[in-house]
């Protein structure tokens, strides 16, 4: 799988490309891939980003991948599916299934409709296309791209100023990343491995392309924000623009206060009791989460951002809104 | 009231840690070893997270795909006493394949076609699905060396249920390739009897993916052509292993919204799936304070009054009243789950004063894991 750098005309070494391209603002690209791992709150993050890039009147799109519906659970709308739905002004939403993108794909490649029709009823076919390895994933960049170009080759398809994507988690990310450049080595001829190169140059070039890191102040999700950062740009070939430390809690109470409340805590009794001590673990944990982001900081080379913890009970479409004001 | 987890475990062989990512999924599963290990079973934890956060979980600098034994001397620093063992192992889920075909080839030059086969090489090292299959593959040879009383399987963070699931079964699919092959001898009497518009199908396929693919795909499938029925066989005994009484999943998730609703979508594929269910445990649960709602009308006041600082007072009470009404979120959220589910065994674990990454987190976990219901509740009020 690592034969591709052999073929050194193909591909730029991952760190020269990270190196040499300039850094715009993120939403002034054309893509921004949100990545982390699972429940850190990647689709608040994409969906507030998406919400800042339309404010600013950037026609945007954020799309999920793998048939999730996380994004219209916020905006709390019924379930996208692959439609382009508009959410709001400028912001709308796909949800993007593999075999239909696989769909789209054979519509836009063959022309003849006989054809197409026997291919889909063909189970020869569909097995094919279920069990070629990553042809999935790549059908699903390959739809984030066409989505991303100015000349859409879907049919009175929307232009769109930015295309945000919430990634899988981490783990699978990568992989899901590294598709094209490995189905480009393993397809040496044919459609494509043309088109699986020009994915590639899409998700690498840094350009047009940026990506976001969402991670937790927790020991673990640090070290593995960190191992993201490294294999994004080692293994896939894209810098990562921003950090962005979601859930961190508010520092309510100084070290003097807590130790007021501990004792506090341990003299009374019923609710003056629970809430000393519900302050005391507060401050804890913001204490502990503030190391963290001293870790995160420290450890990952591009800029880190804190977003704050919201005490809601479900995170709607204006939590995302408030968050989405400190996402510069 | 709630069995504690040792009772649902009682007799059990295999444990199965099931869920979407983000629910502390690894570190319950570490726990759960660390905690029947400790009441004198020999136990094996598995991992396949490619993160590693088991290692980080168990002190352990670099796990393989051998089972470690974890140091019981880090047990003892911990104040807990070790009665049994416990081990731990990062799945590679490529060696596993790797050593699964040198299993299955007939001889080593059949073996090595298919290790040097470039849509071998995709399929065991980068394809969505072998992970899972791998895991399974591993827990069952596992198993059946009988080495150990319980195996617990931390399973990889699939953002669907079904992923996990139904990996094997596709994988197992993909190998036996039956309507595929008959597609690679095209002067063989199948392909007459295929028709017409399967062959279409293919050339157009062909035509889209490049030659070389198809051509890589026909190797591949000779080349494993002496081994699709030793690998069936094997999945079918995996798939009956899963199945066994003596297995058990437990479904992971934390208690807000979403996860809670993947934690029921699971449980009904499990359900489906006739998978033996055995219980959920939430992660990170905000306990009320019930009993206490009472009086908390005049909280700020009662608090200047103690406090002798109406700042501070303020403060503290805006803090509590956070708390709470994340408690009766989880609450609300912990109920419509039990409903679902039709089950008592709710596990509730707090969310602690820190996070958890080492051993002195995985034993306050398992205060949790390992009490009764009422227990559960008379620690997490002690807290408050």
């Amino acid at each position: 799988m690592r034969g591709y750098s052999d073929e050194g005309r193909l591909f730029l070494p991952a760190r020269e490309i990270a190196r040499n391209c300039p850094i715009p603002e993120l939403l002034d690209k054309r893509l921004v891939i949100v990545t982390g791992k699972g429940g850190v709150g990647k689709t608040t993050v994409a969906v507030g980003l998406g919400l800042r890039a339309a404010a600013e009147g950037k026609r945007t799109i954020v799309c999920e991948v793998a048939s999730q519906e996380n994004a219209s659970r916020i905006f709390d709308h019924a379930q996208v599916g692959f439609h382009e739905v508009e959410m709001e002004e400028n912001l709308w939403s796909i949800s993007i299934d593999p075999d239909e993108s696989m769909r789209e794909y054979v519509l836009l490649q063959l022309k003849v409709r006989a054809m197409r029709d026997m291919l889909f009823r063909s189970r020869i076919f569909n097995y094919l296309a279920a069990a070629t390895p990553g042809l999935k994933e790549l059908v699903t960049i390959g739809k984030i791209w066409e989505l991303a170009q100015l000349d859409r080759k879907v049919k009175q398809g929307r232009k769109y100023d930015l295309v945000i994507v919430d990634a899988p988690a981490t783990g699978h990310g990568i992989g899901f990343l590294q598709t094209p450049r490995t189905f480009a080595s393993i397809a040496r001829v044919g459609p494509i491995h043309s088109q699986a190169q020009t994915l590639d140059r899409f998700i690498t070039d840094h350009e047009n392309t940026g990506a976001a890191i969402v991670a937790l102040p927790e020991e673990m999700p640090v070290n593995e924000s960190a191992a993201l950062e490294k294999d994004l740009r080692d293994e896939v070939g894209v810098s990562v623009d921003r950090v962005y430390l979601n859930g961190l809690y508010p520092e309510r109470f100084n070290k003097a206060e807590a130790e007021r409340l501990a004792g506090l805590a341990a003299e009374e009794n019923g609710a003056v009791k629970a809430a000393a001590r519900a302050a005391v673990s507060e401050h804890e944990r913001a204490r502990c989460q503030r190391a963290q982001l001293s870790r995160l900081r420290r450890r990952v080379e591009a800029p880190v951002k804190t977003l704050p913890f919201l005490f809601e009970p479900e995170l709607g479409v204006e939590a995302a809104r408030r968050l989405s004001r400190r996402l510069g | 009231m709630t069995a504690a987890l040792d009772e649902i475990l009682e007799g059990k062989s295999i444990c199965i840690c099931a869920g979407s990512g983000g629910v502390g999924k690894t570190t319950t599963s570490a726990a759960i070893a660390a905690g029947m290990a400790a009441q004198g079973l020999s136990v094996c934890v598995l991992t396949i997270d490619p993160a590693k956060r088991l290692a980080d979980s168990l002190g352990l600098k670099e796990l393989g795909n051998e089972a470690t034994r974890v140091d019981p001397a880090l047990f003892e620093a911990q104040g807990v006493e070790m009665k049994g063992e416990l081990w731990a192992m990062m799945l590679d889920a490529k060696a596993t394949f790797d050593e699964l075909v040198a299993r299955q080839a007939p001889d080593e030059e059949s073996r090595d076609r298919v290790l040097e086969n470039r849509i071998y090489q995709q399929i065991s090292s980068a394809l969505a699905g072998s992970q899972e299959y791998m895991a399974m593959e591993k827990l069952f040879e596992l198993h059946t060396e009988g080495r150990f009383d319980l195996l617990v399987l931390d399973t990889p963070p699939t953002r669907n249920a079904l992923d996990f699931l139904e990996a094997p079964k596709r994988l197992t699919q993909f190998i036996e390739g039956k309507s595929l092959r008959v597609f690679m001898k095209p002067t063989g009497l199948a392909a007459r009897v295929a028709g017409r518009g399967a062959s279409v199908a293919l050339s157009v396929f062909k035509r889209i993916v490049g030659f070389d693919l198809i051509a890589d795909l026909a190797e591949f499938f000779n080349a494993f052509s002496g081994m699709v029925d030793g690998f069936q066989a094997r999945a079918k005994r995996v798939n009956v292993l899963l199945s066994d009484p003596d297995t058990c999943f437990l479904v992971v998730c934390g208690p807000q919204g979403e996860p809670i609703d993947e934690a029921v979508y699971f449980h009904r594929k499990l359900v489906e799936a006739n998978l033996p269910f055995g219980g959920v445990i939430v992660n990170k649960v905000h306990y009320p304070a019930d009993e206490l709602r009472a009086e908390v009308d005049d909280l700020p006041t009662a608090l200047t009054d103690k406090l002798g600082d109406e700042s501070l007072a303020q403060r503290v009470a805006a803090n509590f009243s956070d708390y709470q009404a994340l408690a009766e979120r989880d609450a609300r959220n912990i109920e419509h789950l039990a409903n679902e589910l039709r089950t008592a065994h709710v596990i509730r674990v707090p969310h602690l004063d820190e996070d958890v990454h080492d051993l002195a987190g995985l034993e306050q976990i398992n205060r949790y894991l390992f009490a009764t219901g009422e227990e559960r509740i008379e620690m997490a009020a002690g807290r408050a």
